[in-house]
């Protein structure tokens, strides 16, 4: 038992934990113990692959101190930095934090690359060329090179695109370029075509050529997606970062890097086609991008909408019997969920049977509702999907819309030319009344005008959400006590 | 609602229904024959009512029996006159025989009236044409629960039969030990888990009596657990042929050589049983007979047996042979046979309660303008199914619908008015096909592979194959927490990097070492940021029922 077997065998150890992590997430009971099982894998993996740098048998780190304290140093700024961004950031930073994410994963899937293209083809005559070449495996690297760089660089790229995007630092609306997607499909030729020219002649010109045409491809893929689809590319992100790890995992030869990055990739892109499916989407549109808004036929959406005073919903609520709310990034943009979830808690008191509607794709990133709701310690089995909800709208007395918009449009059941159509909607419009919590008349991220707003039923709350569910919160105990 | 003061209540509407009204229809709430404590409309759902616009007239006493008097119904904004001269008439069942002829052209009838059992009434009121609405004709598909009256009065059936029998049943249900000496509980079994079956075995259950239940669809099961019932599974030699998956949400009639072993089953059950619910019905078939008189005369004297069939199947009887419709039967050896056929009508306000709000669910559906305007959409699946009769035709039984809960593995007779058909599944041989020429082409891809490249390939393959499966059915609420740590897991790609650090191969003095230092950096924020923040959201999902686990938490 060699120091190296020991690693081979921790990396098998590792690779089991991941699968348990995955597993362990996808049930409230068990995710905690599933994070616990990833942290392990990773501590695991990274003693492991320490030792095997460190290992002097095989003239390792040991021999080099100065890399070694490097490395550790390195670890340390990382871990430092990443464990303050998790400390600081709120709660709903979460995406842009996520999205962020990616990209360093995408970036460092560049660099593995690129060493490795230092290390065996810019450098025909060393110790490991001269190994690869041996095994007939010389041919493939070149190749890897190629395919670890593409996928990383459009990783790294897309993931800075969304991270732009979610955190408003540049327009979320969907970039139109004419013909893009012949810009797409010319940069995917122009990959193959460098690929095919780097593995028969390894040289500088492909990789650089490859590179650039990837980090624009990354860009571009992203910046045609409309803010409302983010979610999905969140996702699609993650994916990708999975299959970035898994090039180089093919790269380097080593089995940890390929098992983990395809239990990412193939999971992340799993996840997306759930989240697809849920909206109607066409997953291949994802994936290519450029799925957002298209030019709209809808029909122009004209009427009066109604106003309402916070008193007045307060009042509604209290002789309410049944209340479902359905939060979107309204919510999450105005630091609305503590207020929503004390509201919750009042009207639970009082025997108001609330309940919360999350569409799929609500909010910036899957899931992102549910989980400012769990911060404000909403409890989770009143926190419903879209489908357990839905027929219950119809014989629900009040419905609150705060900060949601494409996801509550009645255009997407009824309006066949709207751009939306098709995608199952929250049907809030069913419910008695509904109050819909916004900050002005102005569109959702589809770009769509909203005729649940002009519906009889429908009155408009308008202000910043988080003052209003005050508002309405300072004005309940007033009413109770008539 | 001032209109009320200037129309009369019961004048016809002026002009047809098709253009535009002013004021609302006008609708009309019968009393119901003797015998039919239940009525169509409540004070609350008039409220409704007139909410979506229209005009109410209730029969004078309509609601007595349950209840409601005919005040209460003034005071819900309703007028009590004649009914039938309303543009749409409320009732339970059908229109009585001699009320039929003040029907007049154009009318709506909404009601319950069985029209797998009744063609003569379909035609008559077609002839007339009168418009039928039939609520036991509801598809059962998730939309339409809210409309659901056979679901509705079935759980109610299936409460009241519990009580019935406990009211003939000489014992408590529940055991109990006291110093008068011990009292054993009572043995129930409940003869099909549909909605009657599931309501009787709550009911039965909560009296605390030891509740069984049987079924030939086997994924109640748990609808039956969740509930305290034991599900009794009739013993299967191939093991498929008891699996019955049920495509329209109903049991179908079982195969000879089922019933031969669900009698077995019952035979062997039903000795230490003392009291017996039966609700086997099959929509338009006679019920099957699952107790014979063999059977009963093995059971104790004083058991008592409900047969909420009784009287639909082939001679009269129903899931119990010699059970007869409406009347109390004591048999030989003192078993006492209840055959009530109106145990809903036993909970007269409850049921129309109920049934009521069935009626506004399904006026809500059919007034989308809210505005007293009765709209048929026949492109809508739910109100195609209800429309027994229309335009002087009889346009009963509608095309099938599918229920959203059954597998679509089956393809359905193409339905004219299906909203949006499923994707028809693929053809198995075009699949098979298609997977044989994809596995083709991966072995000889894989075989052009240089053998080194193998093993890599292999475990990448599996990999992806694992990652698909271990997250399959991931809860909605954790997609984040999710995507955060499968982020986290790709920081791995700091093994890679470390592995670079340094590389004894490394002929460019530092360069790649530096590079893969800035990549060891930055996969190490991923990694420990992605963890960080994971643990930080899952210690936020709390559950509204164990706030103590809240504490143990934050550890």
């Amino acid at each position: 038992m060699t120091l190296t077997s020991l690693a081979l065998a921790a990396y098998v150890v590792a690779a089991l934990l991941f699968v348990l992590a995955l597993s362990g997430l996808s049930k409230h009971e068990t995710a905690r113990r599933g994070n616990g099982f990833g942290m392990a894998g990773i501590a695991l993996a990274l003693v492991a692959t320490l030792a095997l740098a460190i290992n002097p048998d095989t003239d390792g780190l040991a021999t080099r101190p100065g890399w070694l304290v490097g490395v550790l140093v390195a670890v340390a700024v990382g871990a430092s930095i990443g464990l303050w961004r998790a400390r600081v950031v709120e709660m709903t930073g979460m995406p842009e934090l996520i999205a962020l994410l990616h990209s360093f994963v995408g970036l460092a899937a560049v660099a593995v690359g690129w060493n490795g293209y230092l290390l065996v083809e810019a450098d025909p005559e060393g110790a490991e060329t001269r190994l690869l070449d041996a095994e007939g495996l010389l041919g493939i690297h070149h190749a890897e090179v190629v395919i670890g760089v593409f996928i990383g660089a459009v990783t790294f790229t897309g993931s800075i695109v969304a991270f732009l995007k979610l955190s408003a630092r540049i327009r979320s609306s969907p970039l139109v370029l004419p013909g893009k997607h012949v810009l797409n499909a010319t940069a995917l030729a122009v990959l193959v075509a460098c690929t095919i020219w780097f593995t028969v002649a390894p040289a500088l010109a492909p990789l650089v050529i490859a590179t650039v045409v990837a980090l624009a491809l990354g860009w571009h893929l992203v910046a045609s997606i409309g803010g409302g689809d983010m979610p999905v590319v969140v996702s699609m992100l993650n994916s990708y970062s999975g299959w970035a790890a898994a090039a180089s995992g093919f790269l380097l030869e080593n089995d940890l890097l390929i098992v983990t990055g395809a239990l990412v990739g193939s999971s992340g892109a799993y996840l997306s086609y759930l989240m697809c499916t849920a909206m109607n989407r066409s997953f291949v549109s994802v994936i290519l991008g450029g799925f957002g808004a298209v030019a709209s036929t809808s029909a122009a959406v004209e009427g009066e909408h109604t106003e309402v005073s916070a008193a007045d919903v307060a009042e509604l609520l209290s002789e309410a019997s049944s209340v479902v709310i359905t939060p979107g990034y309204g919510m999450a943009v105005a630091q609305a969920q503590y207020p929503v979830a004390e509201l919750t808690r009042a009207l639970r008191e009082r025997g108001v049977d609330v309940r919360f509607g999350i569409h799929p794709v609500a909010g910036r990133l899957p899931g992102h509702m549910n989980v400012l709701l769990a911060e404000a310690k909403v409890p989770y089995d009143v926190v419903l999907e879209m489908d357990e909800v839905n027929d219950d709208l119809a014989s629900t007395d009040v419905v609150l819309v705060i900060g949601a918009n494409d996801t509550v449009n009645p255009a997407a059941a009824e309006d066949p030319g709207s751009p939306i159509a098709g995608m199952p909607v929250l049907r809030v419009w069913e419910a008695g009344r509904v109050i819909v919590f916004k900050r002005s008349m102005a569109v959702g991220y589809a770009g769509v005008q909203n005729p649940l707003f002009f519906r009889e039923n429908a009155d408009m709350l308008f202000g910043d959400a988080k003052e209003r569910v005050s508002d309405i919160l300072a004005a309940l105990p007033a009413t109770s006590s008539r | 609602m001032t209109e009320q003061d200037v129309l009369e209540p019961g004048t016809p509407q002026a002009g047809g229904s098709t253009e535009e009204v002013a004021v609302g229809q006008l609708i009309g709430v019968v009393r119901e024959r003797e015998g039919e404590p239940r009525v169509a409309a409540t004070p609350d759902s008039v409220r409704a009512l007139v909410r979506l616009g229209y005009r109410v007239v209730v029969e004078a006493d309509a609601g007595t029996r349950a209840g409601f008097a005919d005040a209460a119904y003034r005071e819900a904004g309703a007028e009590v006159g004649d009914p039938l001269a309303a543009d749409v008439v409320l009732s339970l069942g059908a229109p009585e025989a001699g009320r039929a002829d003040g029907l007049r052209e154009g009318q709506t009838w909404i009601g319950l009236l069985a029209p797998a059992l009744s063609p003569d009434l379909l035609t008559d009121l077609a002839g007339r044409g009168v418009t039928a609405l039939s609520m036991d004709a509801v598809p059962r598909i998730s939309r339409a629960q809210s409309m659901d009256v056979l679901s509705s009065m079935a759980n109610i059936a299936g409460y009241r039969a519990v009580i019935e029998a406990a009211h003939e049943f000489g014992r408590f249900f529940t055991g109990q030990v006291t110093a008068a000496g011990k009292v054993p509980p009572a043995q129930v079994l409940v003869a099909g888990a549909g909605v009657a079956g599931l309501a009787a075995i709550g009911a039965a259950g909560s009296l605390g009596a030891v509740v069984r239940a049987t079924d030939p669809r086997p994924e109640v099961a748990d609808q039956v657990a969740s509930l305290g019932g034991e599900y009794l599974a009739v013993p299967d030699p191939s093991s498929n042929q008891a699996a019955q998956v049920s495509s329209d949400g109903y049991a179908k009639e079982m195969s000879d050589d089922y019933n031969a072993r669900a009698a077995a089953l019952y035979a062997d059950t039903l000795p230490g049983v003392d009291v017996v619910v039966t609700t086997a019905l099959i929509p338009g078939r006679p019920a099957p007979r699952l107790i014979t008189a063999e059977m009963l005369a093995t059971m104790a004297p004083g058991s008592v047996v409900v047969d909420m069939a009784a009287g639909t199947a082939t001679d009269g009887g129903g899931n119990v042979e010699g059970s007869r419709p409406g009347e109390r039967v004591v048999t030989e050896n003192g078993v006492v046979l209840l055959g009530y056929t109106d145990l809903p009508a036993r909970l007269p306000q409850q049921a129309s309660r109920l049934y009521a709000t069935n009626l506004v669910n399904l006026l809500t559906l059919l007034t989308p303008g809210k505005d007293g305007a009765l709209a048929l959409d026949h492109e809508d699946v739910v109100q195609r199914a209800v429309t027994v009769t229309q335009d002087g035709a009889v346009t009963w039984p509608p095309p099938p619908v599918q229920v959203s809960a059954a597998p679509a593995a089956a393809p359905a007779a193409p339905a004219p008015v299906e909203p949006a058909p499923e994707k028809a599944p693929a053809d198995p041989r075009r699949r098979v096909a298609g997977i044989a020429v994809a596995g083709l082409v991966l072995l000889l891809v894989l075989a052009a592979a240089p053998a080194a490249l193998l093993p890599h390939l292999t475990v990448f393959a599996l990999a992806v194959v694992v990652g698909f499966y271990v997250i399959g059915h991931v809860h909605h609420a954790l997609h984040t927490p999710l995507m955060s740590v499968t982020n986290a897991i790709s920081g791995i790609i700091v093994v890679g990097a470390l592995l670079q650090v340094g590389h004894p191969g490394d002929s460019t003095p530092g360069l790649v070492g530096a590079v893969a230092l800035v990549a060891v950096l930055l996969a190490s924020i991923n990694v420990f940021g992605g963890f960080a923040v994971t643990r930080r959201m899952l210690a936020m999902f709390t559950r509204s029922d164990a706030p103590a686990s809240q504490k143990g938490s934050h550890r």
